[in-house]
């Protein structure tokens, strides 16, 4: 039991630590406090993200099923990354994704920037018209994977109605049709994505002051050189960015096609993720997927990389 | 003050304690058994309150659709959960829930209880109890025998004009096909043709990706042409066996039944597709679990007089492919006693026989092989008759990776018109053989 002298002589050592721990504070370095502040979310990240990574590539060299957790887990070396690079099949599902990625990167840019110049123009309603366009955007992958699959239902789905207002062709399967679904994923990632580029096109042309158009006025400058010499090169950093998170997002591109269409009809729209998906969660080949998974994560790195390279060319130009 | 306030306290806390108590209590005699969202579950919720009004256990109830149903329990069964006490699992889980320790083996417990598996149907036994198989350890009690039949259009059938244009077209009557080729000429013959002012198909088909209705479906041909899954012999012996010339003659005449006469976006239609495509009256015929039958003799569209039913036709041989499930007790429940106590009730016969009545297919022999079985549903003759010569897919721990391989090789080849019979006959081969070199077995 402590008496109140001991209570008391303790109080002033106690408020003489907090001091000093303050002191140590106000006098800490910027280099100390930034780590102090950045710490807490360093240990989260190395927790949550770089332990698994880290862990995914020790499983992709063995044999290890997610299913069987009472199986010695075993060491095959590279044999899960031979396999993966002498299958025909991987190689199918890459070129897929390939199409899937081009195609919509390709229409998304054109549509995005054309939507973001016509937009910039500020005329009645053009507010209006931004917040409408946007929608698609706003919503969940699956949610728009569900409805596309009503809207390209061959009998009762408007895209039928639509087609066949051109003509007769009968009731067209957008997503069971081996030459129509590989279109049909990308025209919906268009419909649904094309509102971002636009959104960060539309931001670039903003940032454009108005001083360099006056500028090529007074020179009588034509529209086209407008565009070629001041608009492009002005908004291009901003284009090539869209660009950059378009293509990350859909070289890992999973919810919406794998709502749209599962892969189908056969593996024409089976993307490299919704493979791995089976590999990993259906077929529970764990060490094997993770093999795929990382050679999709060097993938992606590599070509985000070269895309950041030519981002920082083009800005310091 | 203090007083009142340390009463207030005191009261607050017994309550609290009573209320903790009473949820402890009423969470230690509740049972959650899971299956597949489909009718038959309906009717065992309605047979179970009779258990709960028996011992006083509280049922509860985890039911997952079909597509979605082995990804989610197999997950959970993994991953040792303890949201399933009861698992009415899927009859090619049987080996992989053995051989892992999910499910308890349930022989020294029949017979301590005295319950006599032969009172079961023995192709029931075999099919949703037994690993090994041909052995005698029994992971599971036969609680809903399935298999896959067909469904027509009587009222259809029995028109006199569609029935002279039948005649006149292929020679003989507009009857229920009997084999394959017949059921062939009778889609044929439907597809295109206007009833009742509304266009219509041949037959609804399984042709689903993503679980396993392409290959439920295609396997229904393919067992009538012989396709077998390995040298009855020699076990893993598949080559010659998988992709036989008559695997191969079976699965070419599936694509084309597929491409002839099934209703348009009918390329990853499984069983609610094929029920939604009858029931709608868009096709005059539809492949589906026998377990669908009572729901479809119900029904007020399609329903009674209006329908009829048939075993799988038949083409080399006859047979069926088998559906149904076993009940298990899963091991990482902690209420394995209260979940023994279910199956020895389940067990009964006099509970077996409400469960056919509520629509539940029991397997149990005192009800199969009543007199009258057969007059006791219009669809029992057939179901006893496709029970009695039915194949299973793979039962092997690894049969998701040897499922998922079929799966796309068929899809590849009947809907996306990839390769020929042949190739993916053969493809699919050599994927199982390195499924089971992986697992040690070749």
């Amino acid at each position: 039991m402590q008496d109140s002298s001991t209570i008391e002589a303790q109080a002033p050592v106690t408020q003489k630590r907090s001091r000093s721990l303050i002191n140590k504070l106000m006098n800490m370095s910027d280099r100390s406090m930034a780590w102090l502040f950045i710490g807490p979310t360093v240990v989260i990240l190395l927790l949550i993200n770089i332990f698994p990574l880290l862990w995914t590539i020790y499983l992709s060299f063995t044999n290890y099923r997610a299913n069987q957790p009472t199986r010695d887990i075993e060491w095959v070396g590279l044999r899960n990354y031979e396999r993966l690079l002498n299958s025909e099949d991987i190689w199918g599902y890459l070129q897929v994704t390939a199409h899937f990625v081009c195609w919509t990167m390709i229409l998304q840019t054109i549509i995005g920037f054309g939507l973001a110049l016509l937009l910039n123009r500020n005329f009645k309603g053009s507010s209006f018209f931004s917040t409408v366009i946007l929608i698609p955007m706003m919503l969940s992958p699956a949610v728009v994977g569900v409805f596309w699959t009503y809207l390209f239902q061959p009998q009762t789905g408007i895209m039928t109605y639509i087609i066949n207002f051109f003509g007769n062709f009968g009731p067209v399967d957008f997503i069971g049709n081996v030459d129509l679904a590989p279109w049909g994923i990308v025209l919906v990632d268009t419909w649904m994505w094309s509102p971002y580029v636009m959104l960060i096109c539309l931001a670039g042309l903003k940032s454009i002051p108005p001083s360099l158009y006056e500028a090529a006025e007074v020179d009588r400058a034509s529209t086209f050189r407008k565009f070629w010499s001041i608009t492009l090169p002005m908004v291009l950093p901003f284009l090539l960015l869209a660009v950059l998170f378009r293509f990350i997002e859909n070289f890992k591109m999973f919810d919406l096609v794998n709502e749209l269409t599962s892969g189908g009809p056969g593996s024409i729209t089976e993307l490299a993720s919704i493979n791995l998906k089976r590999e990993a969660f259906e077929k529970w080949r764990t060490g094997y997927s993770s093999a795929f998974a990382i050679i999709l994560f060097v993938t992606v790195f590599g070509a985000g990389n070269i895309f950041v390279k030519v981002l920082n060319r083009v800005k310091n130009r | 003050m203090l007083q009142h306030l340390s009463r207030t306290l005191a009261t607050v806390a017994l309550t609290a304690s009573i209320g903790v108590s009473a949820a402890k209590a009423s969470a230690a005699d509740q049972l959650t058994l899971c299956w597949a969202a489909w009718d038959p579950a309906n009717a065992l919720v309605e047979l179970s309150k009779d258990f709960t009004n028996k011992t006083g256990i509280e049922m509860k109830f985890e039911f997952v659709p079909w597509t979605n149903f082995a990804d989610r329990f197999q997950n959970e069964l993994n991953s040792q959960g303890k949201l399933c006490d009861l698992m009415i699992g899927d009859s090619q889980w049987i080996g992989g829930s053995a051989t892992y320790g999910h499910y308890v083996k349930l022989n020294d417990f029949f017979q301590k209880e005295g319950i006599d598996i032969n009172n079961f149907l023995p192709a029931t036994v075999e099919a949703y109890s037994t690993w090994p198989k041909g052995s005698q350890n029994y992971w599971a009690l036969p609680a809903m025998g399935d298999a896959l039949g067909w469904v027509y259009r009587k009222d259809w059938f029995a028109r006199p004009e569609l029935r002279k244009a039948f005649k006149a077209e292929y020679g003989r009557e507009l009857t229920p096909p009997k084999t394959w080729d017949e059921l062939k000429d009778v889609a044929t013959f439907f597809t295109g043709k206007e009833i009742d002012g509304k266009k219509v198909y041949g037959a609804a088909i399984y042709t689903e990706r993503g679980s396993e209705g392409i290959t439920m479906g295609a396997t229904a041909a393919l067992y009538s042409w012989g396709f077998e899954y390995q040298n009855p012999n020699k076990p893993y012996d598949m080559v010659g066996y998988v992709n036989s010339p008559q695997a191969a003659e079976g699965l070419k005449f599936y694509k084309e039944l597929y491409k002839c006469c099934t209703p348009p976006g009918h390329s990853d239609a499984y069983m609610v597709a094929n029920l939604d495509a009858y029931k709608s009256g868009q096709v005059a015929m539809q492949m589906n679990w026998f377990a669908f039958f009572p729901g479809i003799a119900k029904d007020p569209q399609v329903g009674g007089e209006k329908s009829g039913f048939f075993v799988n036709p038949s083409e080399n041989i006859a047979a069926s492919t088998l559906g149904g499930q076993g009940i298990s007790v899963v091991s990482y429940s902690d209420k394995k006693d209260l979940a023994l106590k279910y199956i020895k009730w389940f067990a009964d016969a006099n509970v077996q026989k409400k469960w056919w009545s509520l629509g539940g297919y029991s397997c149990h022999k005192a009800v199969l092989e009543d007199p009258n079985f057969k007059n006791t549903a219009p669809f029992a003759g057939d179901f006893l008759q496709a029970m009695s010569g039915v194949k299973d897919f793979w039962q092997e721990p690894t049969y998701a990776e040897l499922l998922q391989s079929m799966q796309k090789r068929l899809h590849d080849y009947v809907v996306a018109d990839q390769g020929t019979a042949e190739q993916a006959l053969d493809k699919l081969v050599k994927d199982w053989i390195q499924v089971f070199e992986d697992d040690g077995k070749l």
